[in-house]
């Protein structure tokens, strides 16, 4: 058992480090959320892709450099340190790209990834409908059969990214008469095709970073079904698995995050306030608990699985506490306009997003203590 | 990187842990609390043989150590069972004393001949042990009687002398791992209990209300675990200290959780003292402050930011 980088991971880390020196710029983007921010963190994630840093673990030939996850972490740590602007491409990024390339064809691969990595297409994750959130199970739109592909109807909603996005992706009932969790299909769409209306809708902080989409006979090619057609819940939830790891949320976010939460806390705090002062040393210890857990995960051989959902937890919880400690630090000032109020707002939908946090706890119940499945 | 146990500390953790469940502690347990050091001292003397002590000890004295690694899987094993016995403090004076004091009770620590006490303020076992000491390493004596403690196992006495603010960092790692060991034991106990008690017809781990505060437990010990063996990695730096205390705080909060929850989901058996359980929920939260409170150790680490 050791932490101990080698010499390649520190060389890795003194490269993004004096690249990210050179390349972040000056000036925080305006916020990703907004139209004029998009299309910046859109130029953004091209000058990443255009030296293979927007996703550093990915095979070459997908675009991106092939290192390992570890050296994935350091980057992350880095980038996060950095204060480098948001990903606008993580949903395609951290939910399509996984499952394509567990379930994908060569060519799908060939076309979808290298213009992710290259931030010249834009995915939105269209999974909720307005009766299907926590039980996505229960999702109504449908796929149906036509010449040489598929027709999509209904209704998509708080789609996130797909207010600005180019193309979208989620699962379709392709079978009428199926129920739960077969007959469905995992489809990949334009957001600009005939058929689709977007109408992005207001989020908690008054950005229209998320949307409806309302589908009225959208076409979708056969090449742009992944796995099998009427297997997409198998399919999907291997994405899901991912999205529940330390794909989503790496642990350099959180400690960047206390680094500045504890500077925040020597420049604001009242030295006599050790009621701020323990809940500043509470979000350190618990980013550093989550930075060695994701260094244990990734040590370790076999499948986390049903783990992940002890991530998800935790990471969303210290996201809202940490964040709440730095508007409480910022007392009057803490209701105005800052990047901290803007994480703290972002932070507030981790609990929510990715499967709530109730969900996850009945998965830890259910398939890691092995408590029976019961009456919801 | 190589962040988990290696197959020989996983070996070595297993077999404390099918030894310390073959001994069935908790008969042991009240025996200690009734002053019967018997059975007691014949666990210390297994453990000793499985290479508990040695491990805290120097080669040079003896030992094979110090391995804080294999200290803390060895250290959740004894919480686990809630073995009674100051193996916290006979591990912290072996590091106290090989670093600084006299070491010529080393040898007799490794073999498991010696138990020692260590005033932190007050002395665990110093009826039953050998030798009790200040936390500067040398000897102290106990004054008067017993004074009770919450977990009746835990047979406590005071000591002569002054006593330093700040306990050593080992020590503080070692209890610790200790409460993680019994956090995860009532973690898996109260498991047990809600697959087979039932309630309005079916088991009550069939309820959501009851699911939710066991995963919430789970998520707090299991990522309270990785801050122990961050710490002990950091045996040796200037971090140490900061780190120990780090881990003191997360697995106090996490394990002595695990009990009040343990507690709710067993109801009124839990609250029986005949009834095992009430062995290592006692525990629980006399480990919280033993060693250093949480707000203690929250103080500390705010202090090294």
């Amino acid at each position: 058992m050791d932490l101990e980088f080698g010499a390649a991971d520190e060389e890795f880390r003194a490269e993004v480090r004096a690249w990210l020196a050179e390349h972040v710029p000056a000036e925080p983007l305006p916020s990703l959320e907004t139209e004029e921010g998009f299309a910046r963190h859109r130029e953004w994630e091209r000058t990443l892709g255009a030296d293979r840093l927007s996703v550093v673990s990915w095979p070459r030939e997908h675009g991106g450099r092939g290192v390992s996850v570890l050296q994935w972490l350091v980057f992350e740590e880095e980038y996060y340190a950095a204060n480098a602007p948001g990903r606008v491409s993580q949903n395609g990024i951290n939910l399509l790209a996984p499952t394509l390339m567990k379930h994908g064809t060569p060519e799908q691969l060939a076309r979808v990834l290298p213009p992710m990595a290259a931030g010249e297409v834009i995915w939105a994750q269209a999974w909720s409908e307005p009766g299907a959130g926590s039980d996505l199970a229960a999702l109504r739109a449908t796929a149906t059969r036509t010449d040489g592909g598929w027709l999509l109807n209904g209704q998509k909603t708080w789609s996130s990214r797909a207010a600005f996005a180019d193309r979208g992706f989620g699962l379709f009932r392709s079978d009428p008469e199926s129920e739960r969790h077969r007959g469905l299909t995992y489809l990949m769409f334009p957001l600009d095709a005939e058929g689709v209306t977007v109408r992005p809708i207001g989020r908690l902080d008054g950005k229209p970073a998320f949307a409806e989409l309302f589908l009225d006979g959208v076409f979708v090619p056969d090449a742009d079904v992944i796995g099998e057609p009427g297997k997409g819940w198998n399919v999907a939830m291997s994405t899901a698995g991912n999205e529940r790891g330390l794909t989503l949320r790496s642990p350099g976010r959180f400690t960047a995050a206390t680094e500045r939460l504890v500077e925040l806390w020597k420049e604001r705090a009242d030295p006599s306030d050790t009621a701020l002062r323990d809940r500043v040393a509470d979000a350190w210890i618990r980013s550093r608990a989550y930075r060695l857990k994701g260094f244990e995960t990734i040590s370790r051989d076999d499948d986390i699985g049903a783990e992940s959902s002890l991530n998800k937890i935790f990471w969303s919880d210290l996201d809202v506490a940490l964040h709440e400690t730095a508007l409480d630090l910022l007392g009057a000032d803490g209701e105005l306009e800052s990047e901290w109020l803007e994480n703290y707002v972002f932070s507030l939908a981790g609990p929510i997003y990715a499967g709530t946090n109730e969900i996850q706890r009945n998965v830890i119940a259910e398939r890691l203590l092995g408590l029976p499945r019961g009456a919801r | 990187m190589k962040f988990v146990l290696s197959e020989e500390q996983r070996m070595f953790a297993g077999t404390l842990r099918r030894l310390l469940a073959d001994a069935g502690t908790a008969t042991i347990v009240r025996a200690w609390a009734s002053g019967d050091h018997g059975p007691g001292r014949e666990l210390w003397s297994a453990l000793a043989e499985a290479g508990l002590f040695a491990v805290a000890v120097p080669e040079e004295h003896g030992g094979a150590g110090p391995l804080p690694v294999e200290l803390v899987a060895a250290m959740e094993e004894v919480g686990r069972a809630a073995a009674p016995g100051p193996y916290v403090e006979t591990l912290a004076a072996a590091e106290l004393l090989a670093r600084s004091g006299d070491p010529d009770l080393l040898p007799g620590i490794a073999e498991g001949a010696a138990m020692v006490s260590l005033a932190v303020p007050h002395a665990l076992d110093a009826d039953a042990a050998d030798t009790v000491l200040g936390t500067d390493g040398k000897p102290r004596a106990a004054a008067g009687g017993p004074v009770t403690s919450l977990d009746p196992a835990r047979r406590l006495f005071r000591v002569d002398g002054e006593h330093p603010a700040e306990p050593p960092a080992f020590g503080v790692l070692m209890c610790a791992a200790q409460q993680l060991g019994v956090g995860r034991a009532l973690l898996d106990v109260t498991v047990e209990y809600a697959k087979a008690r039932q309630q309005f017809g079916r088991p009550i781990g069939e309820y959501q209300a009851v699911k939710h505060h066991l995963a919430g437990a789970m998520v707090e010990l299991e990522f309270a675990r990785p801050l122990l063996y961050g710490a002990a990695l950091a045996y040796g730096t200037p971090e140490f200290g900061r780190d120990a205390a780090a881990a003191k705080v997360a697995v106090s909060e996490a394990s002595y959780g695990a009990a009040k929850i343990a507690l709710q989901v067993h109801g009124a058996i839990g609250y029986t003292d005949e009834y095992d359980p009430s062995l290592w929920i006692r525990k629980a939260r006399a480990l919280h402050s033993a060693w250093g409170t949480p707000a203690e150790h929250r103080a500390r680490v705010a202090a090294s930011l």
